[in-house]
């Protein structure tokens, strides 16, 4: 029997609300992409708009972020360096994170509710409120200004543990059983049949993770101190300077700086819808 | 003989394994979390210049009454408060509307919604810087010139200003919300609304009496986490105004407060007294949340 689809009028009228929405989400970046092909005397004149204009199309923005003008020097030092601490972070992140995660779900032992109300305490307490001592302790640590100085105080988050004990706890402590009848030691048990049944759970924290360290500003703009140690975020910030806003680099900088955590998303967005509806907080 | 021994032995491995397995988490309270947290309280109590620390007792505390730390603090309430208007009841019709039967195109709607999320709060503040900028040309000019009024400098005044704001909130956090709402409508049993059905409940009384009370747990965390987004919001407002901060203090908040007093005057014993009453705050509003609505609906 084929499959018949009526198109009701509710349904039509779901439709039109929906394209409204859409335009309304994705007309800021059309915006920001069309004044970065325009000369930036055009926004100064007339403000970010959308008229269609083709004669005064350039990607003279762009020459000027490949040529390094207008205080973009760096520009690509800071597109490597938030490549680096992303892949960094992300990946320590979700290592460490899924196995504290995995210890609080399947494991009994004497302190676990405590660890898992200290896990909740510290993702209910904004870091915000320890910033400056923090900044004193990365200063003693030697780790002040650097790829690590970035990474390490945030590397075990409370979000990922408590979305992994949420993702492991359903999943059967027979498999243990197994595994450990099979000769499994403990940790062979968790690399070896646990992390690839996580793998729904990875996907979903890979991109969140991501996202939030592609796209970190408050701590790195502390704690990086130097500008061509600086991630894309803070960098595009400081082009923002009183002195003069490079507009020209500032819009196709912004523009190229989307494009990774784009592809990641694209890349992974399957695994990271189904993760999250696996893994979602239960009633 | 042979066999009791491996058996004790992973026996032994299943009481250590655990201590194993959360020893990050450990560390990483501990040196990350504990001890500066421990720092920022008695911070709190001393003059910290860079070669000299006294301890001042009440001083930092008494600083606190002017009008900028007001400011902020009135800015954060009435963001968290808005925050939380538009960004939980909208994306939860907008979830349950997407999920419904009647939907077509379910997947490309939901990412078009999601795509702004991806951009960092950087890119989202040049964007709006220009979209709010005083220009008539501008979008935002443009468009209430359209429906009539004239243009406003929109980044100057504690309305406009607080309205830039949330507007951006709502920009790059619907999607995220829309997702987390739909997860868990996708986790709700079909067959009780088909048992609504037979018993003729309504559109509506199927949404108060079935879709809200099962979306209560992911709602508590979606509330957590707006409020949380709320009163730590700073980012947004650097960007719009940058780091010299707003007229008057139109986009001042307490984390922008904190990094004015810590990492411009390097008033580091204010800045940490800051930090106390935000704490102070986030504690009583989860104090507030776990009294009434339990803690996530409640863990096995």
């Amino acid at each position: 029997m084929a499959e018949k689809r009526r198109w009701s009028f509710s349904t039509v009228l779901l439709l039109l609300f929906f394209i409204i929405l859409a335009v309304m989400a994705l007309f800021p970046l059309y915006a920001l992409f069309l004044a970065s092909i325009k000369p930036s005397s055009e926004l100064f004149r007339y403000g970010l708009n959308v008229r269609l204009d083709f004669d005064v199309m350039t990607l003279a923005n762009y020459k000027a972020i490949f040529a390094g003008e207008g205080g973009s020097t760096h520009y690509f030092s800071w597109y490597k360096n938030s490549i680096l601490i992303t892949s960094l972070f992300t990946v320590i992140c979700l290592f460490l994170s899924s196995m504290v995660g995995y210890g609080l779900a399947m494991y009994n032992f004497k302190g676990r509710n405590l660890i898992f109300t200290l896990v909740l305490a510290v993702m209910m307490i904004p870091v915000e409120i320890i910033l400056l001592p923090l900044y004193r302790l990365s200063i003693d640590l030697s780790i002040i200004n650097s790829v690590w100085g970035v990474i390490l105080p945030f590397v075990v988050a409370p979000l990922p543990i408590f979305f992994f004990r949420q993702f492991a706890s359903g999943i059967p402590k027979d498999f243990m059983d197994a595994g450990r009848i099979d000769g499994c030691s403990e940790m062979g048990i968790f690399f070896r049949i646990m992390i690839p049944m996580l793998v729904p759970a990875f996907g979903a924290m890979t991109i969140l993770q991501a996202m939030f360290s592609w796209n970190n500003f408050l701590w790195p703009v502390i704690v990086l101190r130097s500008t061509e140690n600086f991630t894309l975020p803070i960098g595009l910030a400081s082009l923002l300077s009183p002195v003069g806003n490079n507009y020209e680099v500032l819009l196709s900088g912004a523009v190229l700086s989307i494009l990774p955590i784009l592809l990641l998303f694209l890349m992974f967005q399957r695994f990271f819808i189904e993760g999250l509806t696996v893994g979602g907080v239960k009633g | 003989m042979k066999q009791r021994k491996s058996r004790l032995k992973i026996g032994n491995s299943q009481q250590i394994a655990p201590y194993i397995f959360v020893a990050p988490f450990i560390l990483s309270f501990i040196i990350f979390f504990s001890y500066p947290l421990f720092q920022a309280i008695l911070m709190s109590f001393q003059s910290v210049l860079p070669d000299q620390v006294t301890f001042v007792g009440l001083d930092n505390f008494k600083k606190l009454n002017n009008p900028s730390f007001y400011k902020a603090l009135y800015n954060n309430f009435r963001y968290t408060i808005y925050t939380v208007i538009v960004l939980i009841p909208l994306p939860l019709i907008l979830a349950v509307f997407l999920n419904s039967k009647m939907m077509r195109l379910k997947n490309m709607f939901r990412s078009a919604l999601f795509l702004p999320a991806l951009t960092s709060v950087a890119v989202a503040g040049i964007i709006f810087k220009l979209v709010f900028s005083e220009l008539d040309g501008a979008l935002m000019n443009t468009f209430i010139q359209w429906l009539g009024f004239d243009s406003q400098k929109w980044l100057y005044y504690p309305g406009l200003s607080m309205f830039a704001l949330v507007v951006i909130a709502t920009w790059r956090w619907i999607g995220i919300n829309i997702l987390y709402f739909l997860s868990a409508l996708q986790n709700i049993p079909k067959e009780l609304y088909e048992a609504a059905d037979i018993d003729g409940a309504g559109v509506f009384s199927k949404f108060y009496k079935i879709t809200v009370p099962l979306l209560k747990p992911i709602t508590i965390y979606v509330l957590t986490i707006t409020i949380y987004g709320g009163f730590a919001m700073f980012t947004e407002s650097y960007m719009l105004w940058g780091s010299r901060g707003s007229p008057q203090d139109v986009g001042l908040t307490m984390v922008g407060y904190i990094y004015q007093q810590g990492f411009q005057y390097f008033d580091l014993g204010f800045g940490s007294t800051i930090g106390l009453v935000l704490l102070v705050i986030t504690l009583g509003v989860s104090m507030i949340q776990l009294k009434f609505m339990g803690l996530f609906g409640k863990e096995d």
